[in-house]
């Protein structure tokens, strides 16, 4: 089982949970399985046309699976997994 | 409404006079409850724009990744955010709404006048999802 751990603001989409595990071999795989979950968290990863919003950063562990292999990056057991939105601005 | 103590409020506009005259930035740590969020802590940040840190601000997700894991392991979950204005109101920006994405967070927001920490406002990103955000002034309460 893999663990992904839910940021604050889409907790309320995940049952109010801080973490959801699932049973997955890939990263795209864990993320289908929390959106087959948790389908109203759907809208708030992905665009219209399926892709991660850009502003979305997923981690596997210590690292962002951009610079890994994105959504095929496979997985261990006892891998975490976090979804970090984004933080920037200025005036 | 945000309720924060003395320590961490001063602390967070401190680190505004201290990267003066670039914007500074970090994590609020605490609790999210019915009336608002509680601070119990806050993680300074590095400003990865080092392209225009005077006007621009951005954390490293892996800096925040960390930041996360270490509040849980202390009970406290990410419920909001800090920055400083160099030499501009304390007010969101365009840029500001933009770039937020953390629905039902703080954003905390100082303004340093010549390296001096002058006022420091509150907003909520109040919203259902990225079509609708939008800021709120919120009270900061001090205790």
């Amino acid at each position: 089982m893999s663990k992904i751990h839910i940021p604050t603001p889409l907790r309320q989409y995940a049952g109010k949970q801080p973490a959801v595990e699932v049973t997955a071999a890939t990263v795209g795989e864990a993320l289908s399985g929390l959106v087959s979950k948790h389908p109203d968290l759907r809208r708030h990863l992905y665009t219209d046309d399926g892709k991660l919003r850009a502003f979305v950063n997923v981690y596997l562990n210590d690292e962002d699976v951009r610079y890994l292999q994105k959504e095929a990056t496979t997985l261990k057991d006892s891998d975490s997994i976090s979804i970090i939105p984004s933080i920037a601005g200025g005036r | 409404m945000l309720k924060i103590n003395h320590k961490e409020y001063e602390a967070l506009r401190l680190h505004g006079e201290e990267t003066y005259p670039h914007e500074c930035c970090g994590v609020l740590l605490g609790q999210m409850n019915e009336d608002g969020r509680v601070v119990t802590s806050i993680a300074r940040c590095g400003n990865t724009r080092t392209d225009s840190p005077q006007n621009r601000y951005h954390i490293d997700p892996r800096e925040l990744v960390r930041i996360q894991r270490e509040g849980r392991e202390r009970g406290e979950d990410i419920v909001g955010f800090y920055h400083s204005h160099p030499d501009h109101p304390a007010l969101w920006s365009q840029t500001d709404l933009a770039e937020a994405h953390w629905l039902g967070c703080s954003y905390v927001i100082t303004s340093v006048e010549k390296g001096k920490a002058e006022v420091t406002n509150s907003f909520e990103l109040g919203g259902s999802d990225e079509s609708d955000k939008q800021f709120a002034d919120e009270k900061i309460e001090l205790v």
